[in-house]
Order: C-alpha cells, then sequence, then structure tokens
C-alpha cells in the first residue's frame, strides 16, 4: 500500500489553516468575542430548568430586578434545559440571595468593571507565558526550529477555538480560557511525540536532499500515526461524555476541548512537521551549496 | 516459575481493584468539595489602600480580621485567602443569606461619628441637616468633615443591651476614655451624626460629659443592634473592602453538577476500557488496571493534601485519564514496532519501554509547565483547574511509567502468550524466549 505523503503535500495544509485563520480574524475584527460576566461587568443568572419570559420576569420582580425579554436566553443540551439571564448591573448581594433562595438550582456571577479587567488580562498573560516558557523547554529539549514550529501549531489551534467560538457567539469565560489551556498543553505534547520520532530517525538516516528529509519526515508521521489517532480518540471519548452527560456549567468548556483537541491533532501531523521540513530545507540548501 | 509469576500479576491486579473499592468511599467523603459542587458563596473583595503599598502585616491584619468576622457570625469552615496581592477571596458554603455575610466581612469598619451631616438632594445639591430638607425624597443624608471616632476606637465589649430610657441599645467602650471625653466635652450640647455604611443610623445631643469612654447607639432595630455589636467585636478592618465579584451556587445546583461531572466521568471510563481492550487486548487490560491506580492516587491525593475539587479540577482530571491513556499508548506501540521488527517479546517489550520513557517524559513535562505557568498566572478555578492537572501528570506519569511497564515486563515474562493477537496486531507466532 501506498502511503499518502503528507509533507509533499504541505502547502495545501498550509493553505487550509491561513484561510481558517484569515477568516477567524475577520470575524475577530468584525464581531469579536461574547464576553461572558467573568470579562464583562455585570451579572449573570443561570437556573436550571426552561422557565417562560413570564415566569423569569416574575421570578426576578420577586427578588426585585427587572429583567427585559432580550436578557433572556436558553442553552443546555437536551433533557436538562438551562435558563441563563444577564444583566449588564451587578446585582447586589442581597437580590443575589433573594434569587438563590427563590430558585435553589441557581448560579449567579457578579463581577465588577475592574475586576473583569484584571482577569481578562491575567487571561491573555497565562497563555503567552505558557508558550513562552513551552518554546524555551523545547527549545533547549530538541532545537529552536522544533520550538517554533510546534508554537505556531499550538497558537493555531488556540486561534481556531477562539475563532469557532466567536463565530458562534459562543459565550466566552474564565473556563474558556482554561479549555484553551489545556488545548495549548495538549497540542504541544501531541506534536512532541511526532518530533520525537522524527529526531530519532533523522540520527539513523541523514538527509541530504529535500527529497530525502520529506521522506524521513513522512515516515515518522506514518510510524506515529496509530498512537496520534488512538490517543486523540480516547482524549475525545473523555470531552465528548463531559459534553452529553456533565453539566451545562462544563459545557462551553468541554466544547472548546473538543474543537481544540481535533485541531490540536490535525496541527501536528499536518502543520507542525511539515512547517518544520519547510524551515529546515532552506539550511540543507544553503550547506549542498 | 511461570505460575508463580501469573500468580503474582493476579495478585497485583486483584489488589488495585480491591483497594480501589474498598477504601475509595472513605477517601471520597474526606475529599473538600467546592461550591460549585455542593452550593455556597464565593465573594472576592478588593483591600482599598487608597493607593499604599500593602505591606505583609497589613495583608496579615485584613485576613484576620476577616477571618475574625466570619467567625463572629457563626459560618462553619469558611475558606479565606490572598489573592493577587490586594484581594481576599472568601469562600462560604452553606445555605445562610449572603446579603448577611457581606454586611459581615465589608462593611463594618465604616462605622463613623460626624461632627455635622448634610443633606444631598437628587441633583446633587448639598443642603444643612434639618428633619424637614431629610425629608426630601430622593435625598440621602451625608457625613460631612472628618469622622470623630471610627469602629477603630472602640473596645471589643460592644453588646446589645435594652436601656429602659433609650430602647434597643449597642453599648460601646471606646479604647482612649481620654479621647471621647475630649469630645464630649468640646460637642457638649451639639449633636453628633452616627454613621454605618453610607446610612445615618442615628443623631444624638451630647447631654454630658462622658470620663469613662463608655456609650450608647440608638436608633436600631433588635436584629440590627445584635448585629452591630457582633461586627463592631470582630475587630475593625485596617482598610476597607469592597465587593469586586461574587458567584452564589445554590446547593440543589451544586449537588446536580456533582451527579452529573460524576457520571459523565463514569461513562468516559468505560468507553476507554473498552477501545483499550479492543485495540490491544492483553496490554489494553494493563492499561486499565495502571487507571485504576491513576484514578485513586489522585483521589487519594486531593483527599489527603486537603486540596479543594471543583468542577473544573474534575474536568481536569477525567481528561487526565485521557493523559494517562497516551502514555500507555506511546509504549504499547513502540513495543508493537519492536515485535515487528522480529525481536522476541521479551526483549520488544524492554526495548519499546525504553525508547518510549524518552518521549513520554519530554511530552508530559511540557504538559506539566503549562500547568506550573496557568497556576502562577491564573487565578481562583484557573489555579484549581492547574493544580488538578499538574497532580494528574505526575500521577499518570507514574502509574503508566512505572505500574504499567513492570506489569508488561512480567507478563512477557510468564510466556503465556504465544501470538501477537494478545496485543492487537497481526496473526503471527511470539518469539517468547
Amino acid at each position: 500500500m501506498k502511503q499518502f505523503n503528507i509533507v509533499k503535500h504541505r502547502k495545501w495544509f498550509f493553505l487550509l489553516s491561513s484561510l481558517i485563520t484569515v477568516a477567524g480574524l475577520i470575524v475577530f475584527a468584525v464581531k469579536g468575542f461574547n464576553l461572558g460576566p467573568d470579562f464583562k461587568s455585570g451579572s449573570r443568572i443561570q437556573m436550571q430548568g426552561s422557565f417562560s419570559t413570564a415566569q423569569v420576569e416574575h421570578i426576578f420582580k420577586d427578588a426585585g430586578v427587572n429583567v427585559s425579554p432580550s436578557e433572556i436566553a436558553y442553552g443546555g443540551t437536551t433533557g436538562n434545559s438551562v435558563t441563563i439571564v444577564r444583566l449588564p448591573e451587578v446585582l447586589t448581594t442581597q437580590q443575589a440571595s433573594a434569587l438563590t433562595h427563590q430558585w435553589t438550582k441557581t448560579q449567579i456571577d457578579t463581577v465588577d468593571p475592574f475586576a473583569a479587567e484584571v482577569t481578562s488580562h491575567k487571561a491573555v498573560l497565562a497563555v503567552l507565558f505558557a508558550s513562552l516558557f513551552i518554546m524555551a523547554y523545547v527549545a533547549i529539549r530538541f532545537e529552536v526550529r522544533f520550538a517554533v514550529s510546534g508554537i505556531v501549531a499550538l497558537l493555531h489551534d488556540a486561534f481556531i477555538v477562539m475563532s469557532v467560538f466567536a463565530l458562534f457567539r459562543i459565550e466566552v469565560n474564565l473556563l474558556f480560557v482554561t479549555a484553551v489551556l489545556t488545548i495549548v498543553g495538549y497540542s504541544i505534547n501531541d506534536t512532541i511525540v511526532i518530533f520525537d520520532r522524527i529526531r530519532e530517525n533523522l540520527k539513523l538516516q541523514k538527509p541530504k536532499t529535500l527529497a530525502e528529509l520529506e521522506e524521513v519526515t513522512d515516515k515518522s508521521l506514518w510510524q506515529t500515526m496509530r498512537r496520534s489517532i488512538n490517543t486523540v480518540t480516547t482524549v475525545l471519548i473523555a470531552a465528548v461524555s463531559l459534553y452529553f452527560f456533565g453539566g451545562p456549567t462544563l459545557h462551553h468548556f468541554t466544547l472548546a476541548l473538543i474543537v481544540g483537541l481535533i485541531s490540536g491533532a490535525y496541527s501536528s501531523i499536518f502543520i507542525a512537521s511539515p512547517l518544520w521540513v519547510a524551515w529546515r530545507s532552506r539550511q540543507l540548501t544553503s550547506a549542498v551549496k | 516459575m511461570k505460575w508463580i509469576r501469573i500468580f503474582w500479576l493476579l495478585l497485583v491486579a486483584a489488589s488495585i481493584v480491591g483497594v480501589t473499592v474498598g477504601t475509595s468511599a472513605g477517601l471520597w467523603k474526606h475529599t473538600k468539595l467546592g461550591l460549585d459542587l455542593r452550593g455556597g458563596y464565593d465573594l472576592v473583595y478588593q483591600i482599598d489602600s487608597q493607593g499604599q503599598a500593602l505591606t505583609a502585616s497589613d495583608k496579615q491584619a485584613v485576613l484576620t480580621a476577616v477571618q475574625l468576622r466570619v467567625d463572629a457570625a457563626g459560618i462553619g469552615s469558611p475558606n479565606i485567602q490572598l489573592e493577587d496581592q490586594n484581594r481576599i477571596d472568601v469562600q462560604l458554603a452553606g445555605t445562610y443569606s449572603a446579603q448577611q455575610a457581606n454586611r459581615i466581612i465589608g462593611q463594618t469598619s465604616q462605622l463613623g461619628m460626624y461632627a455635622s451631616a448634610k443633606v444631598k438632594t437628587e441633583n446633587g445639591q448639598l443642603l444643612p441637616y434639618t428633619p424637614q430638607n431629610a425629608a426630601i425624597p430622593n435625598s440621602t443624608i451625608v457625613p460631612s468633615g472628618p469622622a470623630l471616632v471610627t469602629g477603630k476606637d472602640l473596645k471589643s465589649n460592644a453588646s446589645y443591651q435594652q436601656d429602659p430610657q433609650r430602647g434597643d441599645v449597642v453599648a460601646v467602650t471606646f479604647k482612649n476614655p481620654g479621647e471621647w471625653q475630649f469630645i464630649t466635652t468640646r460637642y457638649l450640647g451639639k449633636t453628633i451624626y452616627t454613621f454605618l455604611g453610607s446610612q445615618m443610623i442615628n443623631s444624638a445631643r451630647v447631654t454630658q460629659i462622658t470620663p469613662n469612654g463608655q456609650t450608647e447607639i440608638t436608633g436600631m432595630t433588635p436584629q440590627q443592634c445584635v448585629l452591630l455589636a457582633k461586627e463592631l467585636n470582630a475587630g475593625a478592618l485596617p482598610y476597607p473592602l469592597h465587593l469586586v465579584s461574587s458567584t452564589t451556587v445554590g446547593p440543589s445546583l451544586g449537588a446536580l453538577s456533582l451527579q452529573t461531572t460524576m457520571r459523565a466521568g463514569l461513562v468516559a471510563l468505560v468507553l476507554i476500557f473498552a477501545f483499550m481492550m479492543f485495540v490491544y487486548r492483553t496490554a489494553g487490560v494493563i492499561a486499565n488496571l495502571s487507571l485504576i491506580a491513576y484514578g485513586y492516587i489522585s483521589l487519594a491525593l486531593f483527599s489527603g493534601l486537603g486540596i479543594v475539587l471543583t468542577l473544573p479540577g474534575l474536568a481536569a482530571l477525567v481528561l487526565g485519564i485521557g493523559m494517562a491513556v497516551d502514555a500507555n499508548i506511546i509504549s504499547y506501540e513502540r513495543v508493537i514496532d519492536e515485535l515487528n521488527s522480529g525481536k522476541s517479546l521479551m526483549s520488544s517489550v524492554i526495548a519499546g519501554n525504553r525508547r518510549a520513557l524518552r518521549t513520554i517524559v519530554d511530552s508530559n513535562v511540557t504538559t506539566f509547565v503549562a500547568g506550573i505557568v496557568m497556576y502562577m498566572v491564573g487565578q481562583g478555578d484557573i489555579k484549581g483547574f492547574a493544580m488538578a492537572l499538574m497532580l494528574s501528570v505526575a500521577t499518570s506519569f507514574l502509574t503508566s511509567v512505572f505500574l504499567s511497564r513492570t506489569m508488561l515486563l512480567q507478563l512477557a515474562k510468564t510466556k503465556i502468550l504465544h501470538s501477537s493477537v494478545w496485543f492487537g496486531f497481526g496473526k503471527r507466532r511470539l518469539q517468547t524466549r
């Protein structure tokens, strides 16, 4: 059986990812994120169960809060529907108490503007710092080219998840940041296993031409293919189970994970390694001359 | 020799399953659950130091004061911690009123007595305080000038009393009787206005010079008096606190979240077990045993170290299962590679594991590094998640490398497996020696 030559067709994968990335950038520029109260001041009240607008208005009126129909949203998977009310104002603890007292299956989050700003700064910092430290580690253990290619693939995954959330207007909260950071960890984990195999094969066979370099990389990719597929399958089993059977609080978190895990598995094979070949081959030709 | 090895393998397998089934319920009981899993209040306060840098002793003083306050209110097992240099995170489990908790924690030090008060009308106009002006609709009474005394100046012996003439009062004693004597001398015959937070609770004419530092605050309901006495006794806050964010989780929602997440974890576990046994056969069974050990050790660590298990933490643990599986898969794929190259089972297991180890170390360390960064940069939920992630990476490394490889090696040594079918690839006779 002749195996598909992944590295040779790299420009198509680069093109595909670039298109998705550009599309994501446009969505960001036009729409931005649908920010939850973790990043935008205000209150978010999540109630287990499906309520009509009139019922919601009644429940809130008793607690001394006025709700307009546009502030009510519904979500959740089948079976356990969720009613979400988002208010631009910060509920007082008195109002929050009254609501929880009335309806015990409630989660209320309030954040004031200052705290929201600090939190969003920290979230961006966390992603940048995590990437930086991972890059440093890979550069030390492998080489700079591997580190940079791996980080590009990793940021690609984080970006795709963010694009999907921006495009479909899914609410972004602190748990979403946790998901992105997990994806960052998984993506680099996955990429490193493949890089490790390339490094090992390079020791056995020193490529002198671009064709040879492509061949070694392709061989490494196919040698680790079963492992790549089996691993992402098991992690996806965990994420998909959480999505379908876990509570509504984890819903967006697991959705981000699922998108990111698929993207992570894809980018490790089709982006990170071909990228490394493209970079490495430059040095190859200059060395020959 | 062969039978002894098989016996030992079965014994290890039985003890992993036995210990887990036998003691995990007990461990679970000792595991601290986060508020998102059992309901409660998470209140975050900003320490308002008026632009000054807080010293370590300042922070400690604020923490102690908050602790005292929460204890005085009779709220059990609070979790109070300093975050981010100038924030205090107070987590309270239970079903009492968050409003009451917030008042007790944050608003106390704002007791102040002022020499004059003004009436602020709706359009921001300040009028002198008179009963007529105070009755203007939508107006508020605000203190004017610096406070003569504040809650800080009081001893911690305030008590609610019923005075025959004045009704419900809070009896208080000043730390420095001389100062109070000076104030009562200076303002004799004049009115002093007492504010609690932004609300005026009473205005009273000073009728006598008080030398012993004792006085009474009037103008409140019996409930308010009891609360104020408690608040004053809990000690003054060195700096005002502002509530910046709060999360309130109803107790039944917390229980529901826990239940659904546990069920999801169980479904995931069963599916992963089936997948591993289908793909890797005997090696899959070994992987599953090490997964059980992973789950058990994680639970023991949470319980033993007293780490609070939150919803994101639980998610990290379920995700950690997938990461533990990865290490097993890497090893088995390597072993299969070696078998394919025609080596015997024994040397394949040894060589495969050795080659896989470096990969596993590198991939685990990178994820661990991400965990450390999250722990240091993040806060609240992210910190909890990072902690669970680091624990699960470390635990999965131990179980999937040491436990799995030892068991696989012992299995190879028993020499009972003669076909590659047992490892989920091809249908070849294996060289067992």
